[in-house]
């Protein structure tokens, strides 16, 4: 313990000093445009003041210690808004790293660079290099929060079934398909039918890159058991190379009414429940 | 004995089932249909699942099999109202239900039923405009 407690007596004791020659350090590496200085400034200060009171507990070895609970929350909020900053990981790391020039500066004018000081320059490395690593976990977790959020938005957003007339609805599919998300496509599908007591319903692939065995053989099952319920399914907007992998594939989609367009799709619709489209003379577009 | 009524309107035979199926019941049905069908030359017969939430796989057969041993006396068969989560589980378990007709509501079903025995009947009539299931 008699080592860590002089990293506390020379925190103590240099305190303004460490936070003008961190500062300056910082400076010197950090994208300015993206900071105001006073910001830095005050985030420095801030980040020193609890460093220098987690230094006083005497914890040393372990950051997720409660000792040293208000620096991590701070590391965090940092690591957040330097996240939407558009600060990269290891610049954020950078900010809790160029403390430790500063830092060993100090240890070594207190007791020059002898094996006696060793301790405490391998103690205060240890630990900025925990700190650091740790913005950057926090960085990472963030990040996959809003990955996480986004798919499900991406979810939501991507199964709209739209109703085009009267017993007539359409579903437009776009963007890759998994197995998640076929689920609930075909989810969203029969439930819309039995609300709209729809008898046709117009499947557009438009939207697919790919088409694989396990989209085609989804794609039949959605038909199947639409027409388990009593409605009919048009699948459009094959493209000619997806038309030439489903049969290369092997796939059977015999059975299957298929159109090019959404538009001919629409116009089989039409016919099948009787409706007709009419063009009415004397109107200029 | 349980049992599910089966009640005749005019040409035509309607089930409904309201209760969950098992095993015991689903062959009752099929007997009782079967002799209905026979028994007043029924043109069709309309069975209406909407209250039904669970199949199995052998409930799923036996309603295709009812269906095509109606098929065979002559009476048109129908099933109408199935549900979402039942539909997905008889594409789950392989069971497409080829050739049986299905219907989204009763009234649909009664609608098609009309239209496939009078197709049938009135052999003069020209044209069909209702989109016909095959």
């Amino acid at each position: 313990m008699a080592a860590s407690s002089k990293l506390f007596d020379i925190y103590n004791k240099h305190s303004a000093d460490l936070l003008t020659s961190w500062e300056a350090e910082q400076k010197a590496s950090i994208r300015a445009d993206l900071i105001k200085v006073s910001e830095l400034r005050e985030q420095s200060k801030e980040f020193l003041r609890l460093f220098g009171e987690a230094l006083s507990r005497g914890n040393f070895k372990n950051i997720q210690a409660p000792e040293w609970a208000l620096a991590r929350e701070f590391l965090t909020s940092i690591s957040h808004s330097r996240g939407l900053q558009g600060y990269t990981p290891s610049e954020t790391a950078t900010f809790v790293f160029s403390l430790k020039k500063s830092f060993m500066n100090k240890v070594r004018q207190e007791g020059g660079a002898t094996a006696a000081n060793m301790d405490e320059v391998w103690e205060l490395s240890d630990l900025l290099d925990k700190l650091g690593l740790y913005t950057t976990e926090v960085h990472q977790k963030a990040r996959e929060e809003l990955i996480n959020r986004q798919q499900l938005d991406m979810l939501e957003l991507s199964t709209p079934v739209v109703e085009l007339a009267e017993g007539i609805i359409a579903l437009p599919m776009i963007g890759t398909l998994d197995s998640h998300r076929t689920q609930i496509v075909m989810e969203t599908l029969l439930q819309r039918i039995v609300e709209t007591s729809a008898s046709i319903a117009i499947i557009d692939i438009t939207g697919v890159p790919t088409v694989d065995t396990l989209v085609a053989q989804h794609l039949l099952k959605t038909v199947t058991a639409a027409k388990l319920m009593g409605t009919e399914c048009i699948i459009s907007g094959i493209r000619p190379q997806i038309a030439a992998t489903i049969v290369h594939l092997g796939v059977d989609l015999g059975t299957v009414i298929t159109k090019a367009s959404l538009a001919s799709a629409f116009h089989l619709a039409l016919k099948k429940t009787g409706f007709a489209l009419v063009k009415t003379t004397g109107h200029k577009v | 004995m349980e049992r599910i009524p089966i009640l005749k309107m005019g040409d035509f035979l309607l089930v409904t089932i309201q209760v969950d199926m098992h095993d015991r019941l689903v062959m009752n049905l099929q007997e009782d249909l079967l002799s209905r069908i026979s028994q007043h030359v029924s043109k069709g017969v309309l069975i209406d699942i909407s209250a039904l939430e669970i199949v199995d796989s052998f409930i799923g057969r036996m309603i295709a099999n009812i269906a095509s041993m109606s098929r065979i006396l002559d009476a048109k068969t129908v099933v109408t109202g199935m549900r979402p989560a039942v539909a997905i589980t008889l594409v789950e378990l392989g069971l497409s239900l080829e050739g049986v007709i299905t219907a989204l509501n009763v009234d649909r079903g009664i609608k098609l039923l009309e239209k496939l025995v009078e197709k049938e009947s009135a052999v003069e009539m020209v044209g069909d405009d209702y989109y016909h299931q095959d």
